[in-house]
């Protein structure tokens, strides 16, 4: 599904991703995890299409298709989601009118007729529940004045609305609560099938043993430096970052 | 909310101006230039009263001696006076009866979708429309008029309702108010009157939609609303103009009565020909619109502002009663080379008096947006409250906004708020929305549109419509 070759990207001419290798096939669940600062947003806003970001080598390939040079609404629409960190607020704009427009774009671009209203409000009744959001919140301004729990879990609501074929989870976790998290965790295994895939970065073990992944890469420096199984996570979460450094550095 | 950005979509395929065709009609025009003789052959064109003339030539006399005001953030050719035709009629009006009216004036108002056909009127709005210098027809008069609602056109009402006329004219707008006021006072040609009377409450939209057709016309028109005691109306005032490259002058006149109790709303969309992407042709939109409140009453001003090459008004409230209230909600969008001064004063004199300003302006291209107000609470006017909200978004970094907002209290007990922001539309939140499928451009269509929504929430359903369609109309190619 993607395949990620060799992959550098800079911003203002300062390199962050020093050559990223890394193949996602459908029905697998991969984990990034790594220290702050060491590329990850960088590396889900490279894949979304960010224009600051200047990819200066490398390839990737989604689906067939040459993702760097679509644009980022076209990546999108081809079924490529990024649950963001910091999800941004748009005031004004409802939730709901949000969704409907991005839904009907997807359709458009696949030469789908337009969702009716009732098929439309059908999904969001359907897909709310499935992340427990309070339906209030499918109404109000997009993220606006939401509490960082409640941001997150929109986003995983607008991957539901929008079946994406690979979701990119970016500390999707953070900020949530206990019982949040094992409800958008549970939603995103629902979510999940045999056509689909699922990257999440994340900082902490915890959300692995509600998302079990396949497997769990080390992205360091730009570079991914390890790769194992879900065992390696609960390395990490015991010893910290620290071996790893000494292993790259020796 | 019924209208989504859904609706817009479907539009998107005519993004120029599409009002800026002509009519190809005879007229009857007088010829340039402006003296005491043009102002009385209007009056006459007219068969006007004495009195009404003697209005007029008062006026001219006043104005003669003015100089056009030159503190608006705004920079234009001046313009040439002694140019301007100031009549131009559709000629053959007759009775204006529907089956009277030319058929290229009928083929024209449904270019602009105006329906008069009370038939097929389904929004049940009443519409006075009023082309170049006169009011060609006013719809829905007779069901108006069971209920003792007066809406006809202006001069209709100097004919027949001069007692009407003669006490309320000029008393909010007085001819010297200014200059622009001045001179329309000397030549207004037409315009609108409404008059609510006691406890009515008008069952439909009242509206007028100018249309500037003529070349190097000046339109006058003047408006004047009165709703008595405990009465309800809501005003929806339309315009638009052919793209003509020379520049054209509209200064016109709206006076609002609210008496004890009653309350008016006031809805604009101003849709004037901006002129073209260099900054050629186009409106200059000089206009006064002023309200009374008294005991009770209620005014709200909403004006969404896209036209015009240079815009120059400032809707406003005398609070003149206790407990009266006052609101302005404004949405100005100037691109390419246009120039908007716009904004509202609010005027304290009753106690407990109460105004609300929320203004919002988007400047593009190369144009300029200032917003000007005054809040003033006089010494009487205890426990007045005010709270401003005034928010300017820009589009590029060639463009302009401004602020310069007033306030004088003189009464301790006052509470006036302000709150003023600028910002650039986020590349963070067009990212956000490419990422979900929706391209660059229908980005800002909804950004901005979330944007002036508490704005376009004011509006009438029908202009709410039409107003987010002018916006995105406006900005059409504001983003590279
Ligand atoms: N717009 C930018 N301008 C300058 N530097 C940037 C910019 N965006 C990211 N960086 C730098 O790139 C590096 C990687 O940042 P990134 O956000 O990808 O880290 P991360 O792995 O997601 O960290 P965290 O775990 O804290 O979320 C950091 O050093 C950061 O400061
Ligand atoms: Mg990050």
């Amino acid at each position: 599904m993607l395949s990620i070759k060799n992959l550098h990207a800079s911003i203002q001419d300062k390199e962050i991703l020093k050559g990223i290798n890394l193949e996602v096939k459908a029905g697998e669940v991969h984990a990034i995890m790594g220290p702050n600062g060491s590329g990850k947003s960088t590396l889900s806003n490279v894949l979304a299409g960010r224009e600051e970001y200047e990819v200066t080598e490398g390839s990737v390939d989604f689906e067939g298709a040459d993702l760097l040079d679509l644009a980022p609404e076209d990546r999108a629409k081809e079924g490529l989601f990024l649950a963001f960190q910091y999800p941004v607020e748009i005031p004004g704009v409802s939730n709901i009118n949000f969704l409907k427009t991005a839904i009907n774009e997807k359709r458009e671009y696949h030469k789908q007729e337009p969702a009716t209203a009732k098929e439309f409000l059908g999904m969001v009744k359907e897909k709310s529940a499935l992340v427990e959001l309070d339906s209030k919140l499918a109404s109000r301004s997009v993220n606006e004045g939401f509490s960082g729990g409640e941001k997150k879990r929109n986003e995983i609501f607008q991957m539901a609305m929008l079946e994406p074929k690979l979701s990119i989870l970016d500390e999707t976790d953070s900020g949530l609560d206990i019982d949040a998290l094992r409800i958008v965790a549970n939603g995103v295994n629902k979510l999940k099938s045999e056509n689909n895939a699922t990257v999440v970065i994340t900082h902490y073990q915890r959300l692995l043993d509600y998302i079990v992944p396949d497997f769990v890469h080390v992205l360091y420096n730009g570079k991914i430096v390890k790769s194992g199984t879900k065992e390696l996570a609960l390395e990490l979460e015991e010893k910290g970052y620290d071996w790893i450094k000494e292993e790259v550095n020796a | 909310m019924a209208y989504t950005e859904d609706d817009l979509e479907k539009e998107l395929e005519n993004q120029e101006y599409k009002y800026g065709f002509t009519t190809d009609i005879e007229s009857d025009k007088i010829p340039v230039g402006i003296n005491e003789d043009v102002v009385r052959l209007i009056s006459s064109k007219k068969n006007e009263p004495q009195w009404m003339l003697d209005y007029r030539l008062k006026a001219f006399a006043v104005w003669k001696d003015m100089v056009e005001p030159e503190w608006a953030h705004v920079n234009y050719p001046k313009v040439k006076f002694q140019e301007l035709s100031y009549y131009s009629a559709p000629k053959a009006q007759g009775e204006k009866k529907w089956e009277d009216i030319d058929p290229e004036m009928k083929a024209t108002m449904d270019k602009l979708g105006i329906s008069m056909d009370e038939q097929k009127a389904l929004s049940g709005v009443a519409v006075d429309f009023v082309f170049d210098s006169v009011s060609v027809k006013t719809s829905f008069q007779d069901k108006l008029g069971d209920l003792g609602i007066i809406f006809c056109s202006f001069s209709e009402a100097v004919q027949n309702h001069p007692e009407l006329v003669k006490k309320y004219m000029g008393t909010i707008v007085p001819t010297t108010d200014n200059f622009y006021a001045a001179l329309n006072s000397a030549v207004f040609s037409d315009g609108s009157f409404c008059y609510i009377p006691k406890g009515v409450r008008c069952p439909m939209e009242l509206s007028t939609y100018f249309r500037i057709n003529e070349a190097n016309t000046g339109q006058f028109e003047r408006t004047l609303v009165v709703a008595d005691e405990d009465s309800y109306v809501s005003y929806l005032e339309g315009c638009t103009a052919p793209a003509r490259d020379e520049n054209q002058l509209h200064a016109a006149i709206v006076e609002l009565i609210a008496m004890d109790g009653a309350e008016i709303k006031y809805s604009t969309v101003q849709n004037w020909y901006p002129g073209d992407e260099d900054g050629k042709g186009g409106i200059y939109n000089f206009v006064t619109k002023r309200g009374i409140c008294h005991n009770n009453a209620k005014i709200s001003w909403t004006q969404v502002e896209t036209g015009s090459a240079v815009t120059w008004k400032y809707p406003s409230c005398i609070l003149k009663g206790d407990n009266s209230i006052g609101e302005f909600y404004s949405v100005a969008v100037t691109n390419n080379h246009q120039q908007a001064d716009t904004g509202t004063k609010m005027i304290h004199l009753g106690k407990n008096t109460k105004s609300t300003i929320i203004s919002k302006g988007i400047s593009a291209g190369y144009s300029n947006n200032s917003y000007r107000g005054l809040v003033q609470i006089n010494k009487n006017a205890s426990n007045a409250r005010n709270f401003t909200q005034c928010d300017s978004l820009l589009m590029g970094d060639q463009c302009g906004a401004h602020t310069f907002p007033y306030i004088e209290a003189k009464n301790s007990t006052a509470k006036i708020e302000h709150e003023a922001t600028t910002s650039k539309i986020g590349e963070d939140q067009i990212f956000y929305c490419n990422q979900r499928g929706i391209n660059t451009e229908k980005a800002i269509n909804l950004i901005v549109n979330g944007y002036c929504k508490e704005v376009l929430n004011k509006l009438p359903m029908e202009f709410a419509v039409e107003a987010q369609k002018l916006l995105e109309i406006s900005l059409e190619g504001s983003v590279g």
